[in-house]
C-alpha cells in the first residue's frame, strides 16, 4: 500500500452500495459526453434493432411508446470516479423491443449507436432479462438533452459510458466489435464492481 | 464522431509512483505541481491520467486530470489543479503536498482529445480547462510546428488567467467579468468565433473545446453556428 502523506480523506461512512474507487457524487449529475449535444426533438428520434434479429423493426416516438412501461429505480456509476444513487428513470424495458424484432440464437453481442454517431458495444446478456432500458423519462421529467434525451440508452449495472445517449438504435452480431471509447482505451465490458475501467484491468 | 489516437493501453492499466518535485503557484486558484515518473511512457497532447491518493486505513481516493505539459521524454508531467471547495484531492494538493510527496499515477489515457500536432487546432477553453490547450500550445511551440493553432481561453479576470505569462499571439483572452483597461469584459461570443472560421485553414480546424459543461454547451453551440462541422469538435467537459 502507497500510503499517501498527510491524506485523510473524506469522512466516510460504509457503503455498500459503492463499486471500489467511486466516490458519491450526491445531487450532482456531471455531463461527460465528448461531443456536440445534438438538438434532437421527439419527432425526430427513432430507434432500430437489426443485425441477426428475425425481423429488423423500426420504432418512432409514438411507436416506441405504445410499449409497456417500464422504470429503473437504483444507482449509476461513470468510469470517471462518481456513482449517483437512487436515481429513476422512467421509459420501455430493451426486452420488450427484442421481442419484437427476436434476436437470432447466433447473436452473442450488440453495438448501440446514437443519432450523434456514438457507438458502445455490450454482449447480449448485458441488455436482456431486465437489464436494459430506453429511458426517456428522468426523476419524472423529461430527460434533458445533454443527458441523452429524448432518450438513452441505460445498462445501469456497467459503467455509464455503455448507457449511449440519443440512442439511435441496437445492431446484433455473432461478435464483438469495439465502440467508440473501448476503441479509446476503455475496458470492454466495465463493470463497475471489478474496476473494468481501461482496456487492461 | 471518429476515433483518432490508438492509446498503449499496456502502459496506462499500471499504476506507477509519481514523487512531486516542484509546485508553482499559477492564479490565486490553481497550482501547478511538477511530478517525476521515471517510467512514463510519454503522452500527447490533451490526454490526461488518473491519480490516486492513499489514507493509512487503505481508503483511496482517485481522480482524473488533463496533462498540462507537452511531451517533452524528460519522465516529468505536469498537472494544474484548481483549489476546488471540499475537494478532496485538489484539496490535498494545495493544502498538505510538498516536494518530495509521492501518488500514485496511471495514464496517459483516452486519445480522442488528443492533438498529434498534425492538423490545424482551435483551442477554446474556460477557467482550468485552458489545462490540456495548454499542453498543445506548448507542444506547439517545443516541436517548432508550422501548422496554424489558435487559442481562445475565458477566465473571469486577468488575476484567474491561467498560465498568463506564457500566452502568446496565438491566443485571445475573454474576461467575463474584470478586464484590463481598453479592453472589453463579457463572455465568449460570436464575434470571437466568427473571424477564426471567416479565416481558416486549408481543410479547416480541428477544434477543442474545454471547460464546465454549461461552458462546453454554449463554446460548441457557438462553434457549430459559426460553421464547424460537429465530428470535427472535441470536448472534454470538467463535470
Amino acid at each position: 500500500m502507497n500510503v499517501t502523506r498527510g491524506f485523510t480523506g473524506r469522512p466516510r461512512v460504509h457503503n455498500p452500495g459503492l463499486p471500489p474507487g467511486q466516490y458519491d457524487a450526491g445531487d450532482d449529475w456531471p455531463v461527460l459526453s465528448a461531443e456536440v449535444t445534438p438538438d434532437l426533438a421527439p419527432a425526430d428520434w427513432s430507434f432500430r434493432v437489426d443485425g441477426l434479429v428475425e425481423r429488423p423493426h423500426t420504432w418512432d416516438w409514438d411507436a416506441a411508446h405504445t410499449l409497456p412501461a417500464s422504470a429503473y429505480d437504483g444507482d449509476i456509476h461513470c468510469v470517471t470516479g462518481w456513482s449517483k444513487f437512487g436515481v429513476r428513470f422512467g421509459g420501455v424495458s430493451l426486452d420488450a423491443f427484442l421481442s419484437v424484432a427476436r434476436p437470432h440464437v447466433s447473436a452473442t453481442h450488440v453495438v448501440a449507436y446514437s443519432h450523434s454517431g456514438y457507438t458502445t458495444n455490450l454482449p447480449l446478456a448485458d441488455v436482456t432479462d431486465g437489464r436494459a432500458w430506453i429511458v426517456w423519462e428522468y426523476g419524472g421529467k423529461p430527460l434533458p438533452s445533454e443527458h441523452g434525451g429524448p432518450a438513452r440508452l441505460i445498462v445501469p449495472h456497467l459503467y455509464f459510458w455503455k448507457s449511449a445517449k440519443w440512442i439511435a438504435g441496437l445492431t446484433l452480431l455473432d461478435h464483438d466489435e469495439p465502440g467508440f471509447w473501448e476503441r479509446n482505451g476503455y475496458h470492454e465490458r466495465g463493470n463497475p464492481w471489478e474496476e473494468q475501467r481501461y482496456s487492461g484491468d | 464522431m471518429p476515433g483518432r489516437i490508438a492509446v498503449s493501453n499496456r502502459t496506462a492499466a499500471e499504476w506507477q509512483t509519481a514523487t512531486l518535485t516542484e509546485i508553482r503557484r499559477e492564479t490565486p486558484q490553481a497550482a501547478t505541481f511538477r511530478l517525476a515518473v521515471p517510467q512514463w511512457a510519454g503522452h500527447l497532447p490533451g490526454q490526461h491520467l488518473m491519480l490516486r491518493l492513499t489514507a493509512p486505513d487503505g481508503y483511496t481516493a482517485q481522480r482524473h486530470y488533463s496533462i498540462a505539459s507537452a511531451p517533452d521524454d524528460s519522465g516529468n508531467i505536469e498537472l494544474t489543479l484548481d483549489h476546488v471547495p471540499d475537494g478532496e484531492v485538489s484539496g490535498w494538493f494545495h493544502t498538505t503536498a510538498r516536494p518530495g510527496d509521492t501518488v500514485e499515477v496511471r495514464g496517459p489515457l483516452s486519445g480522442f482529445f488528443a492533438w498529434p500536432g498534425d492538423r490545424p487546432a482551435l483551442l477554446i477553453g474556460a477557467g482550468s480547462g485552458v489545462v490540456p490547450l495548454m499542453s498543445m500550445v506548448r507542444h506547439h511551440r517545443l516541436r517548432g510546428l508550422t501548422v496554424p493553432l489558435r487559442l481562445l481561453v475565458s477566465a473571469r479576470g486577468p488575476e484567474e488567467l491561467i498560465y498568463a505569462a506564457e500566452l502568446g499571439a496565438e491566443t485571445t483572452p475573454v474576461f467575463t467579468r474584470r478586464a484590463p483597461q481598453g479592453v472589453p469584459v463579457g463572455r465568449l461570443a460570436a464575434a470571437h468565433v466568427a473571424p477564426l472560421l471567416a479565416d481558416q485553414p486549408a481543410h479547416g480546424w480541428e477544434a477543442y473545446v474545454c471547460g464546465s459543461n454549461a461552458f462546453a454547451e454554449h463554446a460548441s453551440r457557438l462553434l457549430v453556428a459559426a460553421g464547424q462541422p460537429v465530428e470535427r469538435i472535441r470536448i472534454e467537459r470538467f463535470g
